[in-house]
């Protein structure tokens, strides 16, 4: 695949989003057509539609907008500093972690006490009780180190679904079906302040992340090489991995476990991009929004009126489609690949 | 230039240099020689702070490096190592990594200043005409004058070479070398650089430095470094060292052991 110029990518990655929402607003089981749409949403009356419209199908458009962006750059700062294109957000056993915090809030009940917030709260708290010891267990002295890291990451990843698989086993079946669809990953969330709070959350961790590009660039060539360049590596890792760690964790906590888009989209730009961080972070983000809203129209009308989990539809279609791009690229055999 | 004084360091536990004194002067070529393990890439370390030093200093410019930001490090030092990008990018984009430690607070892109001083180092080191194939698509020599070049767009004063020439055949060590000799006398850069092979270390270099288990075992000049006692001494190896004709700089030569057997029985 050939490398495209900036000019080119940032208006393509902005139609792809733009055509995702719009589709994703006009598609649906109640069947209102797009020209409909358009007249209902500037007549701006309560009508049934109006509310189909903006209090079903915007809240997921803009929460897809938030969680596939937040997924994506995630993805594209641990693959760069940990130089390790199979890291992904949910390596680091963060997704592990918010599983379980959902499941026990569910097996205890806690979500009747609280109905709109204990879900994303125990996922949060979950995922945070991952990344803590995952910092400080690879703190030495002052030197946070990214192999540790990986390998306890991994580790706590088994640890928490082993213990999300002893809840299934001591729970009753209707909780198990909720656990389970929680896992699954939706983008349902009733609660509009949540998803403000969320989108808020990434989109400003969207232009801290920008700040970060040069040292993910120097980052690329190897911890010792980016000192040499007089990046402070060791300030500039941990705030990569919390700033990672939150996104991943505010995304896991409010839509369960949607996996691959932090993976693969920044695999899949990478490729067009090329390694630059200014250029991957920015259409990376885009293209996951994207993505995500996309697969999200497809979990909801494919077989509808049942709603399938996102998370499927993103790992079934990204799966395949990044197998394609790689076996077309092999195929085409240019010596040196992406990654 | 650098002034390494009572310097010991190591890493955790092991103590790999043993209290060093040495000062490289301004506008030098200075070589660091001395078997595997004797401890030169750590004391380059040493000199780019990627070691802290257990005791002593090491003084840039007369200030100590403890007291440097990062940044004013790699804007005074250039280090030309070999470890290859994992990703693939083009040569001009490696060079204009070089340009990172000029960056300011808020700026996200290089200046046209940075492209021009990435032009120009690519043009002092011949690659020019490479700038837009990748780094896996160059040969061996090509990516180290790619290293070199991106060294020289960080503007240093001093230069840090860990092996330039190894894997190279001699036509692309002599072209190395010349290049960094150019640098060297033309543009007033010091040069600290480790080679393997001593007669290219005597060859071009000014000064030498003789490492040996951590410590320093000789300073000065090739010829009085490059003594057949002490190298047979720190290499355990039998050598004879005679004079090049036309650089009159010692040459050293290795005894194979089948002709060290002859030479016994003969004499």
């Amino acid at each position: 695949m050939k490398r495209r110029s900036m000019g080119v990518l940032l208006p393509a990655a902005c139609l792809f989003l733009a055509a995702a929402a719009v589709t994703a607003i006009a598609s649906g089981s109640a069947g209102i057509p797009l020209l409909r749409v358009i007249t209902t949403i500037l007549e701006g009356q309560a009508t049934p539609e109006f509310g189909i419209l903006m209090d079903i199908r915007l809240p997921r458009i803009i929460l897809g907008f938030a969680v596939g962006g937040a997924l994506s750059i995630a993805g594209v700062i641990l693959q760069g500093m940990f130089r390790n294109p199979l890291v992904e957000p949910y390596t680091l056993g963060i997704s592990g972690g918010a599983a379980l915090g959902a499941a026990l809030c569910i097996i205890l009940k806690l979500h009747y006490v609280l109905p709109v917030t204990a879900l994303p709260l125990s996922g949060f708290l979950g995922s945070c009780l991952v990344i803590l010891p995952l910092y400080f267990l690879n703190m030495r002295r002052t030197v946070l180190r990214m192999q540790g890291i990986l390998l306890t990451g991994v580790m706590m990843s088994f640890i928490s679904s082993s213990l999300v698989f002893l809840i299934f086993a001591i729970s009753k079946t209707q909780e198990l079906h909720s656990i389970v669809f929680w896992i699954m990953g939706s983008l349902e969330e009733p609660s509009w302040t949540l998803i403000l709070v969320l989108t808020a959350i990434v989109v400003a961790c969207l232009f801290a992340s920008f700040f970060f590009a040069p040292v993910l660039n120097a980052l690329s060539l190897g911890e010792e090489e980016a000192v040499h360049l007089g990046i402070d590596t060791e300030r500039a890792k941990k705030q990569l991995f919390l700033m990672a760690s939150l996104l991943t964790g505010i995304s896991v906590s409010l839509t369960g476990i949607i996996g691959f888009v932090g993976l693969i989209v920044p695999h899949f730009v990478r490729m067009l991009t090329g390694y630059d961080h200014r250029r991957l972070l920015v259409v990376s983000f885009l293209v996951g929004s994207g993505f995500l809203i996309f697969c999200d129209t497809i979990a909801r009308t494919v077989i509808s009126p049942i709603e399938l989990p996102v998370g499927v539809i993103t790992g079934i279609l990204g799966g395949s489609v990044f197998i394609y791009v790689l076996a077309r690229r092999q195929g085409l055999a240019r010596p040196g690949g992406s990654l | 230039m650098i002034e390494v004084r009572g310097l010991t360091c190591g890493y955790g536990e092991k103590t790999v240099l043993h209290d060093i004194n040495l000062s490289v002067g301004k506008g030098e070529f200075f070589g660091i020689i001395g078997p595997n393990g004797s401890g030169k890439t750590t004391m380059l370390r040493a000199m780019t702070r990627l070691i802290r030093p257990a005791k002593g200093t090491v003084l840039l410019g007369g200030i100590d490096m403890k007291s440097l930001h990062t940044a004013d490090v790699a804007r005074k030092i250039a280090v030309v190592s070999q470890s290859m990008p994992l990703i693939e990018m083009t040569v001009r984009e490696f060079v204009l990594l070089g340009r990172i430690p000029y960056y300011r607070k808020l700026q996200f892109f290089e200046k046209d200043e940075d492209t021009a001083i990435a032009e120009r180092v690519m043009e002092m080191t011949g690659i020019r005409h490479l700038a837009g194939a990748f780094m896996s698509e160059m040969s061996a020599g090509e990516v180290q004058l790619a290293f070199i070049a991106r060294g020289l767009a960080q503007e240093p004063q001093v230069l840090l070479l860990d092996e330039p020439t190894s894997h190279l055949d001699i036509t692309h060590q002599a072209a190395i070398l010349d290049l960094v000799k150019r640098l060297n006398r033309q543009e007033g850069l010091t040069v600290v650089i480790i080679l393997h092979d001593l007669n290219l270390a005597s060859e071009y270099c000014d000064r030498l430095v003789l490492m040996d288990g951590g410590r320093i075992r000789k300073v000065g000049t090739p010829a009085e470094v490059l003594e057949y006692e002490t190298i047979e001494a720190v290499y355990r190896t039998v050598v004879v060292v005679r004079q090049n004709p036309l650089s009159q700089k010692p040459f050293v030569m290795i005894v194979s052991g089948e002709v060290r057997e002859k030479c016994t029985k003969g004499s």
